[in-house]
């Protein structure tokens, strides 16, 4: 009962860790964004190509958060079963 | 309170080679790619010289949507490629819309992503080796110097895994978050309605009153806006790797 309870907190806790990877997406893309609004303001006429360019950079440093919540999701939905299956 | 978050239901097995199991995914997926396909059929379906019908000249527009977007990212030369990015441009948004529905998105199973990527892989390997001969292709893994190798291999294998689980991450978590504001909002108009005395706090406390409406805002964003825009990416990073590839 004690290993279970150990490994179910284990996951969770992890869970939560994993979720500190949003942190760099959102400094990452905040700057992007920044500096898109920037030559936006700079170059009001190429606002569509700069927008364009701009969520494909997005998305993109995205990744690494997108990786960080999937690992989340394994640790609370598949992690468990598999860990308490093997004690 | 109850949150339910489940991956796809299977609905029966095929009994062959050990069992090949039918899931809601597969099923979502054939719905839409013959949704797809009837619209294809409806649109060109009598196509005149001089279009007569609205019909026609909403095929005309997509078809020139679809050439511009991907002749103006890639080059006259990758006409051929008009047809694929396409094909999982739509096939993308129309899976990723089906959550508006209700049905479960084909797109929230990894397998779905995988499948194009490991598609739009072989697409940048056979594109590689046809430019540079597979000597000078192979000889791409030492570049720029032989120590690198095993990252160039891995960088190489991040590629498909990437573009998989950016795609599937997004929708997945669209959906976990769509889940856990519909239970919230429950929670929260039971508690704020269940305060009124005798039977009037009862009855309004058991109908979850502030769900209608505030999951809307949400439903804009993660439906809408993120199944084109990750359409968008996924075929936009497709003809980005392969017109990459294509250069010496």
């Amino acid at each position: 009962m004690l290993e279970r309870a150990i490994v179910l907190a284990g996951c969770a806790i992890g869970a939560g860790l994993a979720l500190i990877a949003g942190i760099g997406p959102g400094i990452g893309e905040g700057y992007a964004v920044g500096k898109a609004c920037e030559a936006i303001g700079r170059q009001p006429e190429c606002k569509g190509d700069v927008t364009s360019t701009m969520l494909l950079g997005c998305a993109i440093a995205e990744t690494t958060g997108i990786y960080g919540f999937v690992t989340g999701l394994l640790l609370i939905f598949v992690a468990p079963g598999i860990f308490t299956n093997m004690l | 309170m109850n949150v339910e978050i489940n991956g796809a239901r299977i609905f029966f097995e095929i009994p062959i080679l050990g069992g090949i199991p039918i899931t809601e995914t597969m099923v979502n997926a054939w719905c839409v790619m013959a949704l797809i396909i009837g619209l294809c059929i409806w649109l060109t379906h009598g196509l005149k010289v001089r279009p007569t019908g609205k019909k026609q000249i909403v095929a005309e527009f997509l078809v020139q949507t679809a050439n511009r977007f991907v002749i103006g990212n890639m080059g006259e030369k990758f006409r051929y490629m008009v047809p694929f990015v396409t094909a999982i441009f739509s096939t993308s948004a129309l899976c990723s819309l089906s959550s508006l529905v209700g049905a479960q998105p084909a797109t929230a199973d990894l397998s779905t992503e995988l499948a194009w990527a490991v598609v739009v892989f072989v697409m940048i390997t056979a594109t590689k080796i046809k430019t540079n001969g597979l000597g000078g292709y192979l000889k791409g893994y030492t570049q720029p110097v032989v120590v690198l190798t095993p990252f160039n291999i891995l960088s190489e294998l991040a590629t498909p895994i990437s573009m998989a689980f950016r795609h599937f991450g997004n929708v997945v978590s669209g959906s976990v978050i769509s889940t856990l504001v519909y239970a919230a909002l429950a929670l929260a108009s039971h508690a704020l309605f269940g305060w009124l005395p005798g039977a009037l706090g009862e009855v309004l406390g058991s109908i979850p009153i502030l769900q209608v409406g505030i999951p809307a805002v949400l439903s804009v964003y993660f439906d809408l806006f993120s199944s084109f825009m990750q359409a968008f990416i996924f075929c936009m990073l497709t003809m980005l790797y392969i017109a990459n590839a294509a250069e010496e």
